[in-house]
């Protein structure tokens, strides 16, 4: 368990094979920020795309013939949940990357993570903003149909599959473990859906990414949505950067915490 | 030993300690024919009850499924008992198929209790004709449950928390098995005007959903377990 973090890739080489050294080792730099200009530059696109969202959702697209005002909290119900999925497909592929690859990075699994955390969050404002948008159209906040449902449960999977990286161990155990989880849920997600759109099916189809080739939409909406996407693309790829470093400061403060422990008792027995 | 011969010998160290100890007879069946009763009371109509009582045998079961598991790999973590299997070599394929094998033995056993209540209690009645589809139904779906409950049973064996992971994880997987055994075994009642041939579809997905789950949680197994 203790050796878990020689083959570590967080660029923070520690050495603690003197035990005596081991409790001032505590002091050596590690980064104080998870912040680089390469996230200060992603972070203030980010903050720019959102300023363009709010000026083109709210301000220059027009309300909807039948959806009247409602349509523009489709701006944000889309793009979150297109970069949910996004999110958990990387969740899927960096399990297989960690399991497949013959280094087993600790890196991948910790993209793994934090892409399923950030997954579960643009999950959840879909369905918020989408039940708020529903009430307001369908005149009800939740109907039992294929896609709400299956969303539903993709929410309920990936809450499970954080509990199970909470689940304690080594951090080896804990990349291997949920890694195999990452992938299982591959295998359920399509079978969730499968049953409940044999169950029911009342959403609307969808509009830009259906199956015939062409887009039925209003230009400037459609603009709208396309800023939308690039603005939560932003956001994700810097909460990403953002949350992978703090997962491997994370990591560091319990593996010194443990080294420090090991430290303290060995010293015990010496004196 | 072939993996077979191995999973045969674990299904049926199961199924002995379940009945030495009787843990099933005495704790589970009880415990799924109280809920079969407190669903009555929850709902409080007759006409309800024998509309929604396939839903409810099925999920009695998945309750009892949960149960179950848990009953399973306890008797495997309190002696380090999975550890010294692995460590004695034995293939982890065949521990997951022993056990998933035990697991489904009980399954069935406690659906036919199960059944036997809703015909009891919510007034069902069961026609010659629809037998092969309740039984076909029946097989299926415990296929699906045993291989997810014994995937995630042995992913959180030995965990603090385990009791409340294992609903977490379970119960959103097992969905296409609620969906799927409900509507086929309302065919095989005829619930609601439901003929048998409406069934069968569902028997489709139940099968699908038995086979990606038993080989996928056999290849998953070993990974999980072994640290």
């Amino acid at each position: 368990m203790n050796g878990d973090h020689d083959d570590d890739d967080t660029g923070n080489t520690m050495t603690t094979t003197d035990p005596a050294q081991t409790a001032d080792t505590v002091s050596i730099t590690a980064p104080r920020s998870t912040g680089t200009s390469a996230t200060r530059v992603v972070g203030v696109a980010a903050i720019v795309a959102m300023a363009w969202l709010v000026a083109f959702g709210l301000g220059f697209s027009p309300a909807d013939r039948d959806q009247e005002e409602a349509v523009r909290i489709l701006y944000v119900h889309v793009p979150t949940i297109w970069l949910a999925y996004l999110a958990f497909v990387v969740t899927a592929i960096a399990s297989a990357l960690y399991l497949f690859t013959s280094k087993q990075s600790l890196g991948w699994d910790r993209a793994a993570g934090a892409s399923a955390e950030i997954g579960v969050v643009f999950v959840a404002v879909t369905l918020v903003v989408g039940a708020l948008w529903g009430r307001l159209t369908w005149g009800v906040f939740w109907q039992w149909d294929a896609r709400l449902t299956t969303t539903a449960l993709l929410f309920v999977t990936y809450v499970g599959y954080l509990a199970v990286r909470r689940l304690g161990g080594s951090h080896r155990q804990r990349a291997r473990r949920s890694a195999v989880l990452g992938l299982i849920a591959v295998l359920e997600i399509p079978l969730v859906h499968w049953s409940v759109r044999l169950w029911r099916s009342l959403h609307q189809e969808a509009t830009v990414l259906d199956t015939d080739g062409d887009i039925d939409m209003d230009g400037l909406m459609l603009f709208s949505l396309f800023v939308g996407v690039i603005a939560f693309t932003l956001l994700y790829a810097w909460l990403m950067m953002h949350r992978v470093r703090a997962m491997a400061m994370e990591d560091l403060v319990e593996d010194r915490g443990l080294d420090a422990a090991l430290a303290a008792r060995r010293a015990e027995g010496g004196a | 030993m072939s993996a077979w011969r191995v999973a045969w010998l674990i299904a049926r160290k199961d199924l002995r300690v379940e009945r030495r100890s009787r843990v099933v007879t005495n704790q589970v069946v009880p415990f799924a024919g109280v809920t079969m009763v407190i669903f009555a009371f929850a709902l409080d109509s007759d006409a309800v009850l024998q509309r929604v009582a396939p839903g409810l045998v099925w999920l009695a079961t998945m309750f009892s499924l949960l149960v179950l598991v848990q009953r399973s790999f306890a008797i495997e973590t309190d002696d380090g008992a999975l550890d010294a299997m692995r460590v004695a070599g034995v293939d982890a394929r065949a521990i997951f198929l022993g056990k998933a094998i035990a697991l489904a033995a009980e399954l069935v056993a406690l659906e036919l209790i199960l059944l036997f209540a809703a015909v009891i209690l919510y007034g069902q009645s069961i026609a010659a004709g629809s037998v092969v589809l309740l039984v076909t139904t029946l097989v299926a779906a415990t296929c699906g449950l045993a291989a997810v409950g014994t995937l995630y049973g042995g992913l959180a064996a030995g965990f603090r928390g385990r009791e409340t992971l294992l609903p977490l994880l379970t119960l959103p997987a097992v969905a296409p098995v609620l969906i799927g055994a409900t509507r086929a075994v309302e065919a095989a009642l005829g619930t609601a005007g439901a003929v048998v041939s409406d069934g069968w579809p569902w028997v489709g997905l139940l099968t699908v959903f038995a086979v990606a789950f038993g080989v996928g949680g056999s290849l998953a197994f070993g990974p999980l377990i072994d640290e």
